[in-house]
């Protein structure tokens, strides 16, 4: 029997990963009914690993609550009712040990600094982080300033950087969609 | 109200003759000048006294003025739920001079002065706990000093080998640029960035004498120009 194929209740086409990109409809529903069929007939279904594995990353990124400033107030927005991060299955998590992503929203001060590192290093992998506004991107307003660090990216790696000052809650969630999309090209397996 | 307030001023001035140098009336708001050593005095004064129970300690802030000698002030601003009025003590310092603590007197005192110490060098004698309270771990300096440049000396970074920030000496990608031509407390500049090939407009001829007249002038005002800001 040739590998792959349908005899051997494998499925080339990662399913779920193809499942979740595909726009509902038609093609969607085809795809999805093939793999119920497969279940109903063999009890199992084989797919790609890791998309399944991104699947399940980008439908529950958590992130670690990390207002430091203004930013955080747009961040807030976010997560309620208007806007509701809880649609992406993104949660804020008090705890670094139970968080995905760490959305640094605000200005990251000489004196945070070492904590914030602390937090990063407590994290999980995989672990992505999300700049929020200007102060964390680069600095910002306080670029100049005795206290503050020039970027966040000097203290840890930054996957997306969201502009704004402070940026909409939109911008956000456009950002945390873009991170979503970033997993899903990039992420492996193993890192 | 300024009869008022001028009374209370009067009746504080006569009740501490030796304390309180000067009391005088701005903007509607009472501001008594006091001597260092005599603040301790004072304050408790102006919060025991039947006539003025100016219970709460509003702020304590530092001030520097670096053409004065003393180049530091520390203000004191009260507040009388009592009667209704606020009152703002003045006394000048300079670096070494230590000013008696007011901890004993009012409580709030102690985070108060934990920060004019930290962000201006004041020092506080006999306070409990004379620590920084806002800048970094280890930072140096007292940023509000007219002399502490903007940008500070060090910046800071995650080393990767040493698995730690480390600080290192500020190294900036471009320096500090001021597009603030005219500046209310700085005043309009007369050539502005960018114009150098133009010429100088006090060379030119009649404009010359005007111009350096001027500036003389505006030296001689810079000193109270600063002390207004």
């Amino acid at each position: 029997m040739e590998k792959g194929s349908l005899g051997m209740g494998v499925t080339t086409n990662a399913l779920v990963g193809d499942a979740a990109s595909l726009t509902p409809g038609a093609e969607q529903e085809a795809l999805l009914n093939q793999v119920t069929d497969e279940l109903q007939d063999k009890g199992f279904v084989l797919a790609n690993v890791d998309k399944l594995v991104n699947w399940a990353r980008t439908g529950s990124l958590w992130p670690m609550t990390f207002g430091l400033a203004c930013c955080a107030v747009e961040m807030i927005h976010s997560y309620c009712s208007r806007y509701d991060l809880d649609r992406f299955g993104v949660v804020p998590r008090p705890s670094p040990r139970q968080s995905d992503v760490i959305i640094v929203a605000g200005t990251l001060t000489n004196k945070m600094a070492p904590a914030f590192r602390k937090v990063y290093d407590q994290m999980a992998e995989p672990r992505y982080v999300i700049s929020m506004g200007s102060c964390a991107n680069a600095g910002g307003y306080y670029h100049y300033s005795y206290a503050v660090v020039r970027g966040c990216d000097r203290v840890v790696p930054v996957d997306i950087y969201v502009p704004g000052c402070p940026p909409t809650a939109e911008a956000l969630i456009y950002g945390i969609l873009q991170l979503q999309k970033k997993i899903k090209r990039t992420g492996m397996l193993w890192r | 109200m300024d009869l008022a307030l001028q009374d209370l001023g009067d009746y504080i001035v006569g009740h501490l003759p030796d304390e309180v140098e000067d009391n005088e009336i701005k903007l509607g708001e009472l501001i008594l000048s006091a001597k260092a050593d005599g603040v301790i005095k004072v304050l408790k004064f102006l919060r025991d006294d039947v006539n003025c129970r100016f219970k709460q300690l509003v702020d304590i802030c530092g001030v520097d003025y670096p053409d004065r000698s003393p180049r530091f002030e520390v203000v004191y601003n009260l507040l009388s739920l009592a009667h209704n009025n606020r009152v703002r003590v003045k006394i000048r310092t300079d670096e070494e001079t230590p000013v008696p603590t007011a901890t004993g007197v009012f409580s709030a005192a102690n985070w108060w002065e934990r920060e004019a110490w930290d962000l201006y060098g004041i020092y506080f004698s006999e306070h409990p706990d004379l620590r920084r309270i806002l800048t970094d771990y280890g930072f140096e300096g007292h940023p509000l000093r007219k002399d502490f440049p903007l940008t500070g000396y060090v910046e800071l970074r995650y080393d990767d080998e040493q698995k730690r920030v480390v600080y290192e000496p500020v190294k900036l990608t471009q320096e500090y640029r001021d597009f603030d031509f005219l500046s209310p407390w700085e005043g309009v500049q007369r050539m502005l960035p960018g114009d150098e090939k133009a010429g100088d407009p006090d060379l030119d001829g009649e404009a010359s004498e005007t111009g350096g007249g001027e500036d003389d002038k505006d030296d001689a005002e810079d000193p109270d120009k600063k002390e207004d800001a």
